[in-house]
């Protein structure tokens, strides 16, 4: 077989009989050639958008929820219904203690202030942080730094700000790091200047303070706006956000059942329905990929049906010069793999140029909606023996046709 | 060479059948240069077409060069096929997106010679019929009797012991006719056996032996002085 294919003249049939054939070969490739093309294209392109996808939440630990502090909706243990829930402190060190799979739980306070500079002024959403903030949802710094343990320690009156704030307060090209700002009648000083990224986790924000500064100012002591819980990737988020709440409640006397005490936002969740998403388009590719081969591979088979049908009597001449039945057929499956195999290739080049072509045009610059559309090779090579199966097997069928005739019959043939 | 023993064959149509060959016995020897003739419907197309192992015998015995043919797959039809016999049509049945060379080599194709080898038979065999300058030409771009003579070089190019023909001269012009003739007569004197179905009357007279056909059976099997086609050329 290995000798048949090496050889020269099987070659020179099947280039013969598609000569003979140019453009009705050509058409008949043409289904297996857009088959090929939607499946590099389609695949590709939902690549793209997951590498967009993963860029945009790469700098998040997406395993994380939001926990805040509502109104009761169930009176308990002697309490109206209604009370207001505040979160602590304390509160945070026993979720870390005690609910199972938690990497971090990081309190944070936030209120609006007004800032002023020199005489210009704003009102901004000011966070209380500790450093571990920047692990969780990464600061993309332009200057300066981001609040570390020393200002935490001392509870330093120092500032991170985002481009907007700079924008408001400051002159353009302005010096920033090192300058003062004036929050509530304090001087802060501005120690880093953050750009502002594609997606905020959870409430918008625009400047950062020492989390204990913020509780030496407002005088917030133990109390918390809000707390990320953040699980460690093995752990079920959904499953570690009822744990966290039940146990907030325990410890706040809160009605086991009541649902309206506390507010959340589950980003694993949100997050998984997008891969789910993702994924869900994949397979979409490759259900719509192959059902497209698998009728421009038919088309190929029906073509053939059609030569063979036509090529009776030539096929009767080989078999009395003494062509085998089984050499007939083996010229046939080759046309047929052939066929299949050059329009595929066909396909996964202006596949690739397609995904080229997305790359230029969407792909360009950090707020592409495509980021590096592209297939592996083992998706290629795959869908290259998904051809070359689905060709031999369709081949078969105008093989078998081919030497179903006897060859007086098909000799008599005109 | 060959020698056939109470050979029976029909067809079926619809639901009778119709009875073409009714206990034909025959035997060829080497050499030997025989026109099979009759009517049309009178079983000498079949005839050949059993003897070229294309069609199969209800039942009689066929010995070919001491082999019996019978219940032959297709395989090891094709191969007694491709060792034996040599096949001239009436309509030449020539391949014809290829040219002249690569038609008179496909028998050696499939006889499993490799390409080199093919090609110097092939040419030489090409050469035989006077058609060497006309290697590289295809079918169509070459006249009937050139037509024929490419498919007589491919007969010969596996060197079969025994040609067959079914009407060589059936497609061809007087003129032309002899001059295949002569080219026949000329192999037969280089001693190759051959077969020929005709109802040509002047054709017959070329060789040396007629055999007889009417309603599938022989009539008359006798030795003619054979008419050297040269002459008439």
């Amino acid at each position: 077989m290995l000798r048949f294919l090496l050889d020269r003249d099987t070659w020179q049939e099947v280039f013969d009989s598609f000569n003979k054939n140019k453009l009705r070969s050509v058409l008949t490739m043409v289904g297996v050639w857009w088959g090929i093309l939607l499946l590099i294209g389609l695949l590709g392109s939902a690549r793209g958008l997951e590498n967009a996808f993963n860029r945009l939440f790469g700098d998040f630990a997406t395993n994380s929820v939001f926990v805040w502090g509502q109104s009761t909706g169930m009176p308990f243990r002697g309490f109206q219904e209604g009370r207001q829930v505040e979160l602590s402190l304390s509160d945070t060190k026993k979720i870390e203690e005690n609910v199972e799979g938690i990497e971090f739980v990081l309190p944070r306070n936030q209120r609006t202030i007004t800032a002023t500079r020199n005489f210009l002024s704003g009102s901004f959403r000011m966070v209380g942080d500790y450093p571990l903030l920047n692990k969780l949802q990464k600061i993309n710094l332009i200057q300066g730094r981001f609040v570390n343990q020393n200002d935490i320690d001392d509870n330093k009156k120092v500032v991170v700000i985002s481009e907007d704030v700079y924008k408001q307060l400051f002159e353009k090209d302005a010096e920033v790091i090192g300058e003062y700002i004036v929050i509530n009648d304090i001087n802060f000083k501005v120690i880093g200047l953050y750009e502002v990224g594609n997606v905020n986790m959870g409430p918008s924000q625009d400047m950062h303070i020492p989390f204990t500064t913020y509780q030496q100012i407002y005088n917030s002591g133990d109390r918390i706006g809000w707390m990320m819980i953040t699980g460690k990737p093995e752990y079920n988020i959904k499953q570690i956000e009822q744990d966290a709440k039940l146990l907030l409640k325990n410890l706040n006397n809160i009605h086991p059942e009541d649902s309206r005490a506390f507010g959340s936002f589950n980003l694993g969740k949100e997050f998984k329905k997008m891969t789910g998403f993702l994924t869900g388009m994949q397979f979409l590719t490759w259900f719509v990929g192959i059902a497209t081969l698998i009728a421009g591979v038919f088309a190929i088979g029906n073509i053939l049906l059609i030569t063979v049908k036509e090529r009776t009597k030539e096929i009767g001449v080989r078999r009395a010069l003494g062509a085998t039945p089984y050499e007939i057929k083996r010229q046939i499956v080759v046309e047929a793999v052939f066929l299949t195999i050059i329009a595929g290739l066909f396909g996964i080049i202006s596949g690739g140029w397609i995904l080229i072509l997305l790359n230029t045009m969407f792909g360009q610059g950090d707020e592409a909606a495509i980021v590096n559309p592209s297939v592996s090779i083992a998706v290629v090579f795959v869908a290259l023996v998904i051809l070359v199966i689905l060709g031999t097997l369709i081949g078969l069928i105008p093989a078998f046709k081919a030497t179903s005739i006897k060859p007086i019959d098909a000799l008599r043939e005109e | 060479m060959l020698q056939i023993k109470n050979l029976h064959k029909s067809y079926p149509i619809g639901d009778s059948s119709l009875h073409v060959l009714k206990g034909i016995d025959l035997s060829v020897t080497d050499g030997e240069m025989v026109a099979i003739m009759g009517s049309s419907g009178s079983g000498k197309s079949t005839l050949l077409n059993i003897i070229g192992m294309l069609d199969e015998a209800d039942s009689g015995e066929y010995v070919l060069d001491g082999v019996p043919i019978k219940n032959l797959t297709e395989k090891k039809a094709a191969i007694y096929r491709n060792k034996f016999l040599g096949f001239i049509f009436q309509s030449f049945n020539l391949i014809n997106y290829k040219n002249a060379l690569e038609n008179v080599a496909l028998p050696l194709y499939y006889q499993g010679l490799k390409r080199k080898e093919r090609q110097e038979k092939a040419l030489f065999h090409l050469e035989k019929v006077g058609l060497k300058e006309w290697a590289h030409h295809l079918p169509n771009e070459l006249s009937g009797g050139q037509k024929q003579r490419v498919a007589i070089a491919r007969a010969l190019a596996a060197n079969p012991k025994l040609l067959l023909a079914d009407e060589p001269t059936g497609a061809l012009d007087t003129k032309t006719s002899y001059e295949i003739m002569a080219f026949i007569q000329h192999l037969n004197d280089e001693g190759k056996t051959i077969l020929m179905v005709t109802h040509e009357e002047d054709i017959a007279n070329m060789c040396k032996r007629i055999v007889r056909l009417k309603d599938g059976v022989i009539m008359e099997d006798t030795k003619v002085d054979q008419v050297r086609a040269e002459q008439y050329v």
